[in-house]
């Protein structure tokens, strides 16, 4: 089991009651941000129509950007990473306005 | 090349005197005055620079209006300022990120400022863009930026392009500068800047805002940071792409956001960031409820990136040529989704529906519930087209906000534009199986603008 907190930023809070921080607690030996990103799929969007917003063939959504403990996931071997208790996940939006 | 950049200022100049002096009003008089003491100036100095060496780099009046900057320790005093006066900044986009850059950047004593930007100053863009002001509404926002700068700083040159940016005209302009701001609100636009500064090996400082929040980064720093196909490989959906327009934006928060890029910008020009130091960051600004600031460590240049990677296919010439079409490649939201028949003009909807006092029809605002409330049409009631969605077209749903609705209603769908409206108008038709249902042309703001002006538009 491990525990973390997800956060959603640049907007996708509002599929997900807008709340930004969220505890989340996961079961299992090595949990991967891709089960991550599956459990929250499954158990934290709660509007289905709302999943194209966060997924896209079964990854994250161009233009939005995951971050381990406020690094680029791709610095952290992206959706294989294995989440150990207290990290913080992030989930933010690119913005386009100026 | 000092004397080359000072005849240039010269002649930039007495061009601009002549367009003054075709303005006879006081004001006008005024400046050019005071532009004819600055180009005296700038003969003198001129004149000096070809004989005798100078005793100082600069004026005594560029020492006491730079001095509260150059006695800040880190920034170099006279060599730093001198690099400022050296440097010539692009900044695209003279709105919400681009107000708050410019008068900055030209405080600051940037010798050459360029401005992009082919809009026009609207009402509307005030209460974020204050570089511009009432009086100029109608105007290029370019020169409205140029008028303001010009009276902060006569040292800056400032040069405007009142064009869209696009494949064949960026790399033109972008060679007259050593940095490049993204100031734009498109993604179109920042795969555009990104991958014209990468192929001219220019840094780039790019940021955005939406609400009231902010993204800030640097790409293609020294050509060997990540560019914004590095981060973005793929453009993101058209309908996951919101603009100020319809999402809205705090004037204060993006404009922090544009602040930051010119801190950015003076670290850049006076060599704080090195290729040592640099690590490639994302800072994500937020406004509300607290405000926070936070700085991500991001991915460095990526080997398969199609424009900085190892075999780039973004090059000058498919860029140049239109091989890379941005449209095509950042897509845009297909809202024609109704025929003629199932459109009606604000216009028809006037005489046959609004004035229909015995109201035997629907009207159905899809606009969003806070956009509602600030004006709507009187008797009308308001479903966003996501709210209808969320009902996956069962009619008990529909009856629970509008009780009268049944599959023989008569429906008339509206919002703010005229896109959404037709998108809602196939919901209801397709899903909810209602036969007689219309979309009006233009929305809201078209039946403001020509049949009822009274109501507030916004
Ligand atoms: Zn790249």
């Amino acid at each position: 089991m491990v525990k973390v907190k997800v956060e959603f930023m640049g907007g996708l809070d509002v599929i997900f009651n807008k709340q930004r921080m969220h505890q989340v607690l996961i079961d299992g030996g090595e949990v991967t941000i891709k089960d991550l990103i599956d459990y929250i799929v499954a158990e934290m969007i709660s509007n289905k129509n709302d999943i194209g917003v966060f997924v896209e063939n079964g990854t994250i959504r161009p233009g939005i950007l995951t971050l381990i403990n406020d690094a680029d996931w791709e610095l952290e071997g992206g959706e294989e990473y294995v989440l150990e208790d207290g990290d913080i996940i992030s989930f933010t939006s690119t913005l386009h306005g100026g | 090349m000092k004397k080359k950049i000072k005849s240039r200022k010269v002649k930039s100049l007495i061009e601009s005197a002549i367009v003054y002096a075709m303005d006879a009003s006081e004001d006008f008089r005024k400046e050019l005055i005071a532009l004819k003491l600055e180009n005296a100036k700038l003969r003198k100095e001129l004149d000096e620079s070809r004989g005798l060496e100078k005793e100082f780099p600069m004026s005594l009046e560029e020492y006491r209006r730079y001095g509260r900057q150059m006695i800040v320790e880190g920034t170099g005093g006279v060599e730093g300022q001198v690099k400022l006066r050296n440097a010539r900044i692009l900044v695209v986009g003279a709105g919400g990120l681009g107000c708050p850059v410019l008068p900055y950047l030209a405080g600051a004593g940037v010798g050459q400022i360029g401005i992009v930007d082919n809009d026009v100053v609207d009402t509307s863009n005030l209460h974020r863009q204050v570089l511009h002001d009432s009086t100029k509404v109608g105007m290029l926002k370019c020169e409205s930026a140029k008028q303001v700068l010009n009276k902060l700083n006569p040292h800056v040159t400032v040069v405007t392009y009142p064009l869209r940016l696009d494949g064949s005209n960026a790399f033109e302009i972008f060679q007259g500068y050593d940095y490049v701001l993204d100031c734009t609100d498109t993604p179109l636009a920042r795969y555009l800047i990104s991958d014209v500064a990468v192929n001219l090996g220019m840094t780039v400082v790019s940021a955005s805002g939406l609400g009231t929040e902010g993204q800030l980064t640097i790409l293609n720093f020294c050509n060997v940071g990540p560019c914004y196909r590095c981060f973005y490989p793929k453009p993101p959906s058209p309908n996951a792409v919101s603009s100020c327009q319809e999402g809205g934006v705090i004037g204060p928060c993006i404009g922090l956001v544009g602040t930051m890029m010119a801190v950015e910008t003076l670290k850049l020009i006076l060599g704080i960031y090195t290729a040592k130091n640099f690590q490639p960051f994302l800072k994500a600004y937020s406004g509300f409820p607290d405000q926070t600031l936070r700085t991500f460590k991001m991915r460095g240049r990526q080997d398969s990136c199609e424009c900085s990677g190892k075999n780039p296919t973004v090059t000058r010439e498919a860029i140049e040529s239109g091989e890379i079409n941005y449209s095509v490649f950042c897509g845009s939201r297909d809202y024609n989704v109704c025929t003629p028949e199932e459109r009606i003009t604000v216009k028809n909807y006037e005489e046959k529906y609004h004035n229909d006092k015995l109201r035997g029809h629907i009207l159905l605002d899809v606009r969003p519930h806070h956009h509602y409330g600030i004006s709507h049409v009187p008797e009308s009631y308001n479903l966003t087209v996501k709210e209808l969605k969320d009902m996956e077209g069962e009619l008990t749903k529909l009856k629970d906000e509008i009780p009268d609705i049944g599959i023989d209603s008569e429906v008339i769908v509206m919002c703010r534009y005229g896109n959404d409206s037709q998108l809602a108008t196939r919901l209801l038709k397709d899903k909810f199986g209602i036969s007689n249902v219309k979309d009006v042309k233009g929305g809201f703001f078209k039946y403001i603008d020509e049949i009822n002006p009274r109501l507030p538009k916004y």
